[in-house]
C-alpha cells in the first residue's frame, strides 16, 4: 500500500506536468512552480532547523565510542570519543562525509543457535555512493545556472564526463546515483525487515529521486532539448527576470516538476536527515561533562530528601547503631 | 544549552549556498549566445539550410556527428541519407565545418554557454587561428 | 509461570511477519513484562495518578482527560529536548539499528527492533505535531493516540534498557534511549510505572538506597561484610560511616552490600582502601549509588541523585569516589553536574596516594573506582598476587553505560591484566564500545519478567559460551551491579559453568594484605587450593 500510493504519487506528478506543458502553461511549470518549490524549501529548511535550535540541548550525552580521556598513560580515541572541539569536528566532519557510523554497521544471523556477527558494509557503501552522486549531480547543474561558469564546477564537470562514452558522454555520476537509489529501494522491497520498517514516506522520495534521475537521463540522450533555452530560463530565473524560450521540450517541465516536488516535500519529511545530522547531540558534543559543566536551561530545583530529614526520622536507630548525628 | 552561535551562522552559510546562482549573477549582464552564420560560405546559399532542421541540430547535433564518426570509423559509410532524401559526406571536416567555418563564433558560443567541452578537436584539427 | 527452557528461547526468527506493525495490536504476555507500580510508592515520591491496574485487564484505570495529558507531555517535552525533536523527525529507517537490539535479537519481535519502538512514539509524534501527519494521517505514517496505544508504548518501553547500542550505528545518533527515557516520562504522567523501578525509587528517596535498607541495617549488613574477610583473609578492617571530615566519600549502589556476588565486590573495595590507607567514609544516608529515578523521570533522577553532593558537602569531603555500576555513571558522567552542580564546595580530586590530578573530573568531582584503581596499579601502589586469581579464566563484560556514555573501556582491562593471568576477549562486535546489554538493565531485572531477561541476555551469554567453549572462561568480570545481580542468572540458563565477579573481587584477592593470613580462602570463602585443582 505504501509503496503502490508513493509510486502513483510520482506518476501524477509526471502526468500533470505533461498535461501542463503540452497544454502550453510553460509559465506556470518553468517559473511559477520552480520559484514556489524554491522558496518552500528554503523557507521551510530553515524555518524547521530553527525549530529545532528553539529547543535546547539539556543534557551531555554524547554516544562515547571509543576510549574515554582519563589517566594520561592511556591514549584516548580522539574521533570516536572526543573531548575537545576540534575532535568533534573531526567526528563530524567522519559523520557527514563518511558515515561513520554506518561503517560500523554489522549484521547478525543464528546459526545453529548461535549468534554470528560480521561486518554488513553494503547499505555504507551504497548510502555513500548514492548521497555522493547526487551532490556532485546537484553541484554540476550550477552550469545551466551561472554564467559564467565557475571553474570549480567546470572541473566536477570534466571529471564526471571523463569516460567519454557516447554523445553527449554519459556521466558517471548518473549511472552511481541510479544505482544507489535502486540499490536502496530494492533492499526496501527484498530484506523482510527493511520492508517492515517501511513507511510511504521512505519510498515517495526514493521514487521521485529515481524518476529526477531518470527524466534528467532521458532528456541527454532520447528526448533531446535545447540546452541553451534551458540555460536562458535558468539564468533568468536565477535573475529575477523569466522568460520561458520557445521549443525548450516537454520533457524538460516533467523534469523540473519531479524537482520541484522534491524541493516542496524536503522540509516536511525525513529529508531533512540532511540539517539533522549537524544537530545530533549524541554525536556534535564532546565528552567532557565530567571536566566542564554543562549548563540546562531549564533546570529547576527540586524536592529532596534532605539529610535533616532523614536524620529526624532515623535518630533512634542511628543513636543506637553508634552512627553520628547532628542533632543528639 | 542553544548552540546559536553556531547554528545561526550555519543557516547562513546554507542560505548563502542554495542561493549561489541567484546573488552570483547580481550586476552581471545577462549574455545570451548568438551563434553566428554568416560565413562566406552559408552567405553564398541560396536557401540557408543545414543538414538537417534547426530544431533538430541544435538539439541533437552532437548525437548525429558521433554517430556519423561510428559509421565512418567502424562501418566504413561514407553517406549519410537525410530527412529530406539529400546524400552528404559524413564528414565534420569536408561537411560542418566547410559552413561553419568559424567555429569561435559558432561551435564555441553555446559550448561555452553551457559547459561543453566536446572532444571532436582531440583528434581533428582545429581551424586556424583558434585557440583550443 | 515458568521460564521455557533454551531449546526453545534459542529458536528465533528475525523475520517479521507480512501484517504491518500498525496493524497488529500489541498482545501483553506474561513473562514479558513487570508488575505495574504500586500506587502508594507512587504517592511517596508525589508523582501524579497513582492508581491501581493491570496490564491483563482491558481497562487500565486511565485518568479521564489521559490523552490530554499525554499530549501535554510531549509538548512539554519537545520544547525541553532537542533530541527528543530531531530523533522524531529525522530517521529514515534505514534499518541499521534493527539487529543490534539485545531484546530483538533474543525474541524476535519485531516491536523490539530499535527502528520500530522509536515508531511506536513517532507516529503519534506525526499524527498529532506534524501538519501532514494531521491531514494524511496514515500516509504520512501517522496515526492516533489510544488507549492501545498505550498498552503498546508501556509494553515495548519497558522492553529497553536503554543501553544505547543501536545508537552506535544510527547515521544520525538517534538514541533510543533517550526516546525510552522521554516515552517511560510519558507514561509515568498516567502512573504506569512498574514496581521493580517504582519501590526502589520510594526507597531510595525515603530511606537511602534502592534496597530500603535503614541506616542500621545498612551499616550492620557491611559488618557481617568486615567479619568475613576477617575471617577469609585474617584482616580486620574498621570501616567509618557518616564521618565528618573524611577526605573522601565512597558510594556504591547498595546491590552491593546486599546481595551476592556483589558482596564480594564491596568486601573488595574495602580491602583496597585499607592496603592503601585511604581516608574516607561511607554514608548510610547517600547509600545508594545507582539511580532508578533515572528510569523514572529526569527529575525523580535529579532528586534521588542530589543526595551526593548534599552528603559530600554535609560531611566535608573533597571528592566523591564511585564504584561499579553501569547506569550509576551514566548520570553521573552525564548528568549530575548539569543536574545539581557546581559542586564548588569540593577539591578538584587528586588521588591521596599517588598524587594523580583526575582531570577528567575535575568540575564533578567524583572519581571512578576503576580509573582510581588503575592509576595505583600503574604507579605500583598494589602489592598483588596474581597467581591467587589463576584458577580464574575471566573474561570482561563491558557494561553499556560505562562503555557508551564514559567510554571507560581500558581501566578495566588494565586492571584486570594486572590481577590475574588468564584474560580473553568475547568477539569483537560484542565488546567494548559495541558491547550487548546482559539483557536487565534500566530498572528491568525483576523476576516475573524473567522470560525477556533471559531472552534479552542471549546475545552477551552466547558471546561468554564462546569463550567458555574455546578457552574454558569461568569468570564473567564486569564493573556494574546490576550486571552482578543478573547475570548469574543469564548464565546458568544459557552458559553453565561461569561465574560472574566485580573487578574489586578480583583485585582484593590478589592483594597482599599487611598482617593478612595465609590467603587460603578467596573472598567468596571457597578454598583457593580446591578451586585451582578443579581448574
Amino acid at each position: 500500500m505504501a509503496m503502490t500510493f508513493s509510486f502513483f504519487a510520482v506518476i501524477a506528478i509526471v502526468v500533470v506536468a505533461l498535461i501542463g506543458a503540452l497544454s502550453g502553461l510553460h509559465f506556470v511549470f518553468g517559473v511559477i512552480l520552480p520559484y514556489a518549490a524554491f522558496a518552500i524549501f528554503l523557507v521551510g529548511f530553515v524555518n524547521k532547523v530553527l525549530n529545532w535550535a528553539s529547543s535546547p540541548v539539556p543534557f551531555r550525552i554524547p554516544t562515547t565510542a571509543g576510549q574515554q580521556k582519563t589517566l594520561p598513560w592511556i591514549s584516548d580515541s580522539k574521533l570516536d570519543n572526543p573531548t575537545t572541539t576540534i575532535g568533534v569536528i573531526g567526528r563530524m566532519v567522519l559523520e557527514i562525509l563518511f558515515f561513520r557510523s554506518l561503517f560500523r554497521n554489522t549484521s547478525t544471523e543464528l546459526r545453529s543457535g548461535n549468534l554470528v556477527h560480521g561486518p554488513a558494509k553494503w547499505l555504507w557503501l551504497f548510502a555513500l555512493i548514492f548521497h555522493w552522486s547526487f551532490l556532485l549531480i546537484a553541484l554540476r547543474h550550477l552550469r545551466l545556472f551561472v554564467e559564467p561558469v565557475p571553474f570549480l564546477i567546470q572541473g566536477i564537470e570534466s571529471i564526471d564526463g571523463m569516460l567519454q562514452v557516447g554523445s553527449p558522454p554519459i556521466y558517471i555520476s548518473d549511472l552511481l546515483i541510479i544505482a544507489g537509489v535502486t540499490f536502496l529501494f530494492m533492499r526496501r522491497v527484498i530484506l523482510p525487515r527493511i520492508k517492515y520498517i517501511s513507511l510511504a514516506a521512505d519510498f515517495f522520495p526514493l521514487f521521485l529521486i529515481f524518476a529526477i534521475a531518470a527524466t534528467g537521463i532521458l532528456m541527454r540522450f532520447v528526448f533531446r532539448v535545447d540546452i541553451v533555452g534551458i540555460k536562458t530560463l535558468l539564468v533568468s530565473l536565477a535573475n529575477f527576470s523569466p522568460v520561458v524560450p520557445d521549443g525548450i521540450g516537454v520533457i524538460f517541465f516533467i523534469h523540473v516538476a519531479l524537482v520541484s516536488a522534491l524541493m516542496a516535500y524536503f522540509p516536511f519529511s525525513k529529508l531533512m536527515h540532511m540539517g539533522g545530522v549537524f544537530l545530533s547531540p549524541t554525536r556534535n558534543m564532546a565528552n567532557n561533562s565530567r571536566a566542564v559543566r554543562h549548563i540546562n536551561p531549564w533546570n529547576y530545583p527540586v524536592k529532596f530528601h534532605h539529610y535533616d530529614e532523614y536524620e529526624d526520622h532515623f535518630r533512634d536507630v542511628m543513636k543506637d547503631a553508634g552512627l553520628p548525628l547532628e542533632k543528639e | 544549552m542553544y548552540d546559536s552561535d553556531k547554528i545561526i551562522p550555519g543557516l547562513i552559510i546554507f542560505v548563502g549556498l542554495m542561493t549561489f546562482p541567484i546573488w552570483s549573477s547580481i550586476g552581471k549582464a545577462e549574455p545570451k549566445p548568438e551563434p553566428k552564420i554568416d560565413t562566406p560560405a552559408i552567405n553564398q546559399m541560396v536557401k540557408k539550410q543545414c543538414v538537417e532542421d534547426t530544431h533538430f541540430m541544435k538539439t541533437s547535433h552532437m548525437q548525429m556527428i558521433n554517430d556519423w564518426r561510428d559509421k565512418v570509423l567502424r562501418d566504413g559509410e561514407r553517406y549519410y541519407t537525410n530527412s529530406r532524401g539529400e546524400k552528404v559526406m559524413m564528414s565534420l571536416q569536408n561537411t560542418c565545418m566547410k559552413c561553419h567555418s568559424n567555429k569561435d563564433k559558432f561551435c564555441d558560443t553555446c559550448h561555452t554557454y553551457t559547459d561543453v567541452k566536446p572532444y571532436c578537436w582531440d583528434c581533428h584539427i582545429q581551424p586556424k587561428g583558434i585557440k583550443q | 509461570m515458568s521460564t521455557p527452557k533454551t531449546k526453545e528461547t534459542s529458536r528465533i526468527d528475525f523475520n517479521p511477519p507480512s501484517e504491518g506493525w500498525m496493524d497488529t495490536p500489541v498482545k501483553i504476555k506474561p513473562g514479558i513484562y513487570c508488575h505495574p507500580a504500586k500506587p502508594e510508592k507512587i504517592k511517596d515520591v508525589d508523582m501524579p495518578n497513582a492508581h491501581s491496574w493491570s496490564p491483563l485487564h482491558d481497562d487500565w484505570n486511565l485518568p479521564e482527560n489521559w490523552k490530554e495529558i499525554f499530549f501535554e507531555g510531549m509538548r512539554e517535552r519537545l520544547d525541553k529536548h532537542r533530541s527528543f525533536k530531531i530523533f522524531m523527525d529525522i530517521c529514515v529507517r534505514c534499518g541499521a539499528c534493527a539487529d543490534k537490539c539485545h531484546f530483538f535479537l533474543g525474541s524476535g519481535d519485531p516491536k523490539n527492533m530499535p527502528v520500530v519502538r522509536a515508531e511506536l512514539l513517532r507516529s503519534i509524534y506525526r499524527g498529532e505535531f506534524t501538519t501532514a501527519g494531521r491531514i494524511l494521517g496514515r500516509l504520512a505514517g501517522g496515526r492516533p493516540l489510544t488507549k492501545d496505544v498505550i498498552k503498546e508504548l508501556w509494553y515495548y518501553f519497558f522492553q529497553c534498557t536503554e543501553c544505547r547500542r543501536c545508537s552506535l550505528f544510527c547515521p544520525y545518533g538517534i538514541d533510543t534511549a533517550e526516546v525510552t527515557i522521554i516515552g517511560r516520562e510519558l507514561l509515568n504522567l498516567l502512573g504506569l510505572n512498574i514496581n521493580w523501578i517504582q519501590e526502589p525509587v520510594s526507597n531510595c528517596y525515603n530511606i537511602g538506597n534502592h534496597l530500603g535498607l535503614k541506616p542500621h541495617t545498612f551499616k550492620e549488613n557491611i559488618e557481617y561484610l568486615v567479619d568475613d574477610i576477617e575471617s577469609y583473609a585474617g584482616v580486620r578492617i574498621n570501616p567509618t560511616f557518616n564521618r565528618k571530615g573524611a577526605e573522601i566519600l565512597f558510594i556504591t549502589p547498595s546491590g552491593d552490600v546486599f546481595a551476592d556476588p556483589g558482596l564480594y565486590t564491596m568486601m573488595g573495595y574495602m580491602m583496597l582502601f585499607e592496603h592503601i590507607g585511604l581516608d574516607y567514609t561511607i554514608s548510610t544516608y547517600a547509600s545508594e549509588g545507582g539511580n532508578f529515578g533515572f528510569f523514572t523521570s529526569f527529575e525523580m533522577a535529579k532528586r534521588l541523585n542530589s543526595k551526593m553532593y548534599h552528603e559530600a558537602k554535609r560531611i566535608g569531603a573533597k571528592w566523591i569516589l564511585g564504584g561499579e555500576c553501569g547506569h550509576m555513571w551514566r548520570v553521573v558522567n552525564q548528568y549530575m553536574d548539569t543536574f545539581n552542580g557546581p559542586a564548588d564546595f569540593m577539591e578538584e580530586p587528586v588521588s591521596p596516594i599517588t598524587g594523580t590530578k583526575f582531570e577528567n573530573a575535575k568540575s564533578t568531582k567524583m572519581v571512578h573506582i576503576s580509573e582510581f584503581t588503575a592509576d595505583l596499579i600503574k604507579h605500583n601502589k598494589l602489592k598483588l598476587d596474581k597467581s591467587r586469581n589463576d584458577h580464574l579464566k575471566v573474561t570482561f563484560h563491558d557494561s553499556c553505560n560505562p562503555a557508551r556514555a564514559m567510554g571507560m573501556l581500558e581501566e578495566p582491562r588494565y586492571i584486570i591484566n594486572n590481577v590475574c593471568n588468564y584474560f580473553y576477549e568475547m568477539p569483537e562486535n560484542t565488546i567494548r564500545e559495541q558491547t550487548f546489554c546482559c539483557g536487565s538493565g534500566s530498572g528491568l531485572n525483576a523476576s516475573e519478567n524473567m522470560e525477556i531477561r533471559l531472552r534479552g541476555g542471549f546475545p552477551r551469554a552466547n558471546a561468554v559460551k564462546y569463550v567458555h567453549e574455546k578457552f574454558g572462561v569461568n569468570c564473567l568480570a564486569n564493573v556494574c551491579a546490576i550486571d552482578r545481580a543478573v547475570l548469574p542468572a543469564s548464565m546458568d540458563y544459557w552458559v553453565p559453568g561461569v561465574n560472574v565477579a566485580g573487578i574489586s573481587e578480583l583485585v582484593a584477592n590478589a592483594l597482599i594484605m599487611e598482617g593478612e593470613n595465609e590467603r587460603e580462602y578467596n573472598l567468596r570463602g571457597e578454598e583457593i587450593a580446591s578451586l585451582k585443582e578443579e581448574a
